[in-house]
């Protein structure tokens, strides 16, 4: 049985979640919003990537840093025009408008690209396969999948620890209130986090898409994963999603292999056992006001 | 240094302020008292603008002037850059950032990087327990070291006048005395105006060179420390010396006060 090869592709589907879940975690971090529109979001600047590639023939690279600009701005777009004119808003208010976001994201995709599916594609083929050791299979999709979330996670590591931006996000979401004094202006921040998650999240919807296929749905269950597996690990640290959605990679993969029927609820039921016994996730640290 | 004319601050249907007017001298330790609920927060805030997220049009009447500019309808944050550092009630530092991260973020508006770093030694050297827990979680620090923070947090942005929002709160007498002495200091050493909102007016009186004292929402008094500790009035209500019983032995609650 090629337990190497599970474990390696089970890890790459996991550091695909954990990337989405990285998006999501992002935007609570900040505001403690839950974008349920991040996955319409990314499938939106996917297919720029993809309408630029196929109709236009631009070369893959320029395409993806198109869309990667696209999807910043199309999260400020989201931040400024949906979510701040916002009257004296609720979270709940808030998480609701996103999910009107998404449905007109969704609705918007669907009319220009049509449902079709199509298919996406990469430089990093999943059909080229390596093997470094003798009975370990890796393919350069993977490789490509590796070497992107660990880069993204160290560039995110060092811009939350060490710059004043970074600093200040991380402040504006322990205290608004007091963020506002130091003379942040805590509108902005929330517009920067919202173009940090969505210019993550279209990366790892590539990579997503670039295995499985492209249409306007094709995210919601990478979604729903990526959602568990930040919750998995606490919704507030980023180490946190990222063992979650590598708990959840693995956990398909192998049930798959075993029980192919049970692939996509396994994952899910592990979260309930495990939120049963650490109802706020693996890595959550909150504060308790002090009153 | 500050002069705020006659505002007027809403809660919805409440008015908070009922037409405020004081002015603050450089140089000055101005202290604003009264009880629970006279509007001394709500005066700080207003300054601050901090309402903006209920109301742009806030303080609703009446000017704010700040070195000879109007600030009533500026941003927070230009506020802070103009020269207002503010330490809210209750702390709220950053509980997860460290204490470094804590104060360097007080400069957040700031760009020169040598004149960021002198303030930090300033600090260091008003606060020494500070420096001492510089790599710790600044939630996990006591509260008088959280009240430090506050303070040397809002120091960092080099203002030139300080408002402290009750930096005594749920500290021991002798932490206060403490609190006091450094902002004492940084009144005198650095030159910062300092407007100190309190309610132990005993403390406050000692530290300060002119006071106005809150009620519902008016002034009351305005006065140096020295008449104000003579006033019967204060003596009685806010400084817990008794002088005058009523028919019956009880102590008499309160009496109208009027101002002008």
């Amino acid at each position: 049985m090629p337990f190497g090869q599970l474990l390696i592709e089970g890890l790459a589907m996991g550091a695909c979640y954990g990337l989405f879940g990285l998006a999501v975690v992002i935007i609570y971090r900040t505001s403690e919003v839950i974008n349920f529109a991040a996955g319409t979001m990314a499938v939106f600047s996917t297919y720029i990537a993809f309408h630029m590639i196929t109709f236009y023939g631009h070369p893959f690279w320029l395409a993806f840093f198109f869309a990667l600009v696209f999807a910043a701005l199309l999260g400020m777009f989201v931040e400024f025009f949906f979510l701040r004119p916002a009257k004296n808003p609720t979270l709940l208010g808030l998480i609701v408008i996103t999910i009107g976001v998404q449905l007109l994201f969704g609705g918007l995709v669907c009319w220009k690209w049509t449902a079709d599916q199509q298919a996406f594609t990469i430089p990093f083929s999943y059909q080229v396969i390596y093997e470094p050791l003798p009975g370990v299979f890796i393919s350069q999709w993977a490789v490509a999948v590796f070497v992107i979330a660990a880069v993204i996670v160290t560039l995110l590591f060092f811009f939350f620890k060490y710059t004043k931006l970074g600093t200040a996000m991380r402040a504006t979401q322990q205290n608004k209130h007091a963020a506002k004094i130091v003379g942040i202006k805590t509108d902005r921040i929330f517009a920067f986090s919202w173009a940090f998650s969505s210019v993550i999240g279209v990366t790892a919807a590539m990579l997503i898409s670039s295995r499985t296929i492209l249409d306007p749905e094709f995210m919601m269950e990478p979604f729903l994963r990526a959602f568990a597996a930040a919750v998995l690990g606490g919704l507030m640290s980023v180490p946190g999603v990222l063992l979650g959605g590598g708990i959840m990679g693995l956990i398909e993969n192998f049930f798959g292999y075993a029980m192919p029927a049970w692939k996509p609820i396994t994952a899910f039921v592990v979260i309930v056992l495990v939120l049963c016994v650490r109802p706020s996730g693996l890595f959550a640290k909150h504060y308790v006001k002090k009153v | 240094m500050l002069k705020v004319n006659n505002i007027e601050t809403w809660y919805d249907l409440i008015r908070a302020l009922h037409g405020i007017s004081f002015t603050i001298t450089q140089g000055d330790v101005v202290a604003l008292l009264g009880s629970n609920g006279a509007g001394k927060t709500t005066t700080l805030k207003t300054i601050m603008r901090l309402f903006y997220d209920l109301k742009e049009e806030q303080p609703e009447k009446g000017t704010i002037e700040f070195l000879g500019e109007r600030i009533d309808r500026k941003d927070t944050d230009e506020i802070v850059k103009m020269g207002i550092g503010y330490v809210p009630e209750g702390r709220e530092v950053f509980p997860e950032l460290t204490v470094l991260e804590n104060i360097t973020i007080g400069a957040y508006t700031r760009r020169d990087k040598a004149g960021v770093k002198s303030d930090l030694e300033n600090v260091f050297y008003h606060f020494p327990i500070l420096k001492s827990r510089k790599n710790q979680q600044a939630g996990l620090m006591s509260g008088g070291e959280q009240q430090m923070l506050a303070i040397g947090r809002a120091l960092m942005s080099r203002p030139k006048l300080l408002m402290l929002d009750e930096p005594s709160l749920g500290l021991s007498p002798i932490l206060t005395q403490e609190i006091f002495t450094i902002v004492k200091n940084i009144n005198e050493k650095d030159g910062v105006t300092i407007l100190l909102v309190e309610q132990n007016v005993n403390m406050a009186l000692k530290y300060s060179h002119f006071a106005y004292l809150l009620e519902n929402g008016k002034i009351v008094r305005a006065d140096k420390p020295e008449v104000l500790r003579e006033d019967e009035d204060i003596k009685e209500f806010y400084l817990g010396i008794a002088t005058e019983q009523s028919v019956k032995g009880y102590k008499r609650y309160r009496r109208k006060v009027r101002f002008r």
